[in-house]
């Protein structure tokens, strides 16, 4: 029998998923979606235009770099763009946001040697270079009230302090209202329930390891039962005032789960997520920064390599070792 | 958690439609043969030229020992049919070698040795006499791993087995050959089944079928019916449920420590096909010399399963099914999740040859691989709990220490990790690569 052309050879498996990266990235889009549409809807235009310019401004970055012409390419850079915008205030200007993703991709990302090899979060990298050089954007009494509804109004005109500010303030916002997300804050962190949406999507597809948002979320919500004072009406509530107030969420779901610069090890993204529920915790309690969950998860993500090498698990059947 | 399961594992389409609702198909005489004298794991078989005078010209009937080896891990092989020896020497074989065989060319009449007659009623036969007759008939494990099976029935004294499990998992996609053999030849497996228990000294017999073949689950259950210490066993269908380790957890609990063997734990496990080949041996008094194969993939113009003689050639078997399409990529013999791609159709079919997949661009997957983005899902998906990303980075970098501590000698290539990883990295086969160096520094 004669076979026309060469047959590949080549190492088992001989099948493979459809799953790319490329197909990753798009589900985690689709993930953030919820909570891309519940920015736009509380902050109106100004929270469209913040993520249109995050995402569109990343991915040139991106290309920029890579001397592709391929803007979208694997997706992560629109990701990374999309995570920026959305931590970022409704009201803060278009070149904050261009600075922050070129930020995020070049130093956060592309430097290390792209997608892959680096070490931080670059979008959390991208806010951390923010807050530092244009803290006056992007701290203080900058953000927006939130107007439900109200497309055409300008985010960037009546503007006050987060609920983190001062227990004051935090306790004329209830729970279920911060649960909705219809109180200040970054574009995408104040709903708690569109973050979730997205975040049980992304466990159920297998993208993210439900213990990393669990041991951030428990360690924020303990510590927060245990030190917040109980200044929210008892300590149990103090502890949920913590889980959905700030960046929490949005940070546990969808920053401390970066592939790249979190653990690979089960028990090593227990012990990430908790520590970066302890760091977020400690600056939040008894630090100066507003900063709690940018630096928990920057600082976390400096150790992961030593949390991978200390976790690795015994194989199958490897309980005795002298077998 | 209704049933039990084991860590990690993938689930690849069956893409076993095509063949699962055909009946085995006896396919005539090849006209020629091409016997190699390795189709198992462990010490080759040298050719009898002195003991049986085999040589060019000479005539061999179907069923003749035509090689066997002194050493105890070693099985012998024997003329698939009746002709004369037309070569002797080494010839292409599937594991990408050149190997010593002999070419029997056919003589159309299949006549077979004076000695094949049945052995007698099992209650008659002792523990060494089972062994003898499996061993004499060149049994191995059919499943692929053709581990020689009278070996597996005779564990050394300190190890005690209590509980023999028959493999009719059949977990790797595509293929329907032990689905077939569980339909068609049920009883003869049940059979099997009892004389490796009478050879072990075993109490328990448990057959164990994946749930994507309810029809072969419920034969076997309702001939085990009756049976005291006899019952089937209904497996979750996750690649590689067949994977020993996985199976005998899954069936009975026990934890294969790990680098031993599942005797450790009181356990020996065949496929069914090596079930039916034993059977054969007793009762025809047959050596190993045809097995059912799946002739399958998007390349194969009538997908099949059939009953070959062994040392069939695979170019005469794909003509036998059709031809296969201008589009096929790549030839693999084997399942497609741990079968051998090869470059040539011209090689016969030996033992371990489960199936032969003629698979075009709907079936495979070819992409360049990305750098690993660490998420994971290989070690998620590692039966064996392993890292495959860092044991494959390691291997990578030529730290094949590394490799060692991070257990690649656990790792026995199943390739879930491949399979899943969304960059494309061909993690196994840098695993396997440091596997390999790590022995070889050992062995050093």
């Amino acid at each position: 029998m004669v076979i026309n052309g060469k047959l590949i050879v080549s190492s088992s498996p001989h099948i493979k998923s459809v799953e790319s990266i490329q197909s990753v990235m798009t589900d985690v889009l689709i993930a953030l979606f919820p909570a891309a549409l519940m920015a736009v809807l509380l902050f109106g235009y100004r929270a469209l235009l913040t993520i249109i310019i995050g995402v569109f401004s990343a991915m040139l970055a991106e290309a920029i770099w890579r001397r592709k012409r391929d803007l979208f390419s694997d997706g992560s850079a629109a990701v990374t763009g999309l995570l920026l915008a959305l931590i970022l205030p409704a009201a803060v200007p278009w070149w904050v946001v261009v600075i922050g993703s070129f930020s995020a991709i070049i130093i956060g990302k592309q430097v290390f040697g792209g997608i892959g090899y680096n070490i931080f979060n670059p979008a959390l990298v991208g806010r951390a270079i923010l807050v530092v050089s244009w803290g006056g954007h992007m701290a203080g009494d900058i953000w927006p009230s939130p107007q439900p509804f109200a497309f055409g109004y300008d985010a960037a005109i009546v503007t006050g302090a987060t609920v983190l500010a001062s227990r004051e303030l935090a306790v004329t916002f209830s729970l279920p209202e911060m649960f909705i997300g219809n109180i200040p804050g970054s574009l995408g962190e104040t709903s708690a329930l569109a973050l979730l949406i997205g975040g049980i999507w992304l466990v159920y597809k297998g993208h993210i390891d439900y213990r990393i948002p669990g041991g951030f979320i428990g360690t924020v919500f303990i510590l927060g039962l245990l030190f917040g004072g109980g200044f929210y009406a008892n300590n149990l509530m103090t502890g949920l005032f913590h889980v959905v107030a700030g960046g929490v969420m949005i940070g546990a779901i969808y920053m401390a789960t970066d592939f790249v610069s979190t653990p690979v090890t089960p028990v090593g993204r227990l012990i990430f997520g908790i520590g970066c529920g302890v760091i977020t915790m400690l600056i939040r309690l008894w630090g100066t920064l507003p900063e709690g969950v940018t630096f928990g998860i920057l600082l976390m993500n400096a150790v992961t390599p030593i949390i991978d090498n200390f976790t690795i698990p015994r194989q199958f059947g490897g309980v005795n070792k002298s077998a | 958690m209704a049933e039990p399961s084991f860590k990690g594992g993938v689930h690849p389409a069956y893409n076993k439609e095509a063949t699962s609702t055909l009946a085995i198909v006896k396919m005539p005489l090849p006209q020629k043969v091409v016997v190699p004298m390795q189709q198992h794991i462990g010490a080759p078989c040298e050719l009898l030229a002195d003991v049986e005078k085999i040589e060019k010209g000479f005539e061999v009937k179907a069923g003749q020992k035509l090689g066997d080896n002194k050493g105890f891990v070693s099985a012998p092989v024997h003329a698939p049919i009746s002709g004369t020896v037309v070569d002797i020497g080494p010839y292409n074989h599937p594991l990408g070698m050149k190997i010593n065989a002999v070419t029997i060319e056919s003589d159309g009449r299949d006549e077979w040795m004076d000695n094949t007659k049945p052995a007698g009623s099992l209650d008659d036969l002792s523990v060494d006499e089972i062994r003898k007759i499996v061993r004499e008939a060149g049994i191995v494990g059919l499943g692929g791993a053709t581990f020689p099976a009278h070996v597996k029935l005779s564990p050394p004294e300190d190890k005690p087995i209590d509980i023999v499990i028959i493999n009719g998992a059949e977990c790797e996609p595509y293929l329907t050959a032990d689905h077939r053999v569980m339909l068609e030849k049920a009883e003869e497996i049940i059979f099997g089944l009892r004389v490796m228990m009478k050879a072990l000294g075993a109490s328990e017999g448990i057959i164990g079928v994946e749930n994507n073949k309810p029809d072969a689950y419920k034969l076997m259950e309702r001939l085990v019916a009756e049976e005291e210490n006899i019952s089937a066993f209904s497996l979750p269908t996750k690649y590689p449920q067949g994977a020993e380790k996985m199976l005998i957890y899954v069936a009975t609990g026990r934890v294969v420590p790990a680098g031993a063997l599942p005797m450790e734990v009181g356990v020996v496990n065949h496929n069914v096909g090596t079930a039916v080949a034993i059977t054969q041996a007793i009762r025809e008094g047959k050596p190993l010399v045809e097995r059912v194969l799946t002739v399958t993939g998007s390349g194969i113009n009538q997908p099949a399963n059939l009953l070959v003689r062994l040392g069939t050639l695979v170019s005469e078997v794909l003509e036998y099914c059709g031809g296969i399409s201008e589009s096929t990529l790549k030839l693999v013999v084997g399942g497609p999740m741990m079968g051998l791609a090869q470059p040539t159709a011209d090689i016969p079919v030996i033992k371990g040859t489960s199936g032969i997949l003629a698979l075009t661009d709907e079936d495979v997957y070819l992409a360049e691989s990305s750098p690993c983005i660490r998420c994971a899902k290989c070690v998620s998906s590692c039966p064996m709990n392993l890292m495959p990303t860092s044991i494959a980075q390691a291997a990578e970098h030529g730290n094949y220490k590394r490799a060692e501590e991070l257990y690649a000698l656990d790792c026995f290539e199943c390739g879930c990790c491949s399979y899943i990883c969304p960059s494309k990295i061909p993690l196994v086969q840098w695993i396997r690569i440091g596997k390999n160096e790590i022995m070889k520094r050992k062995n050093k």
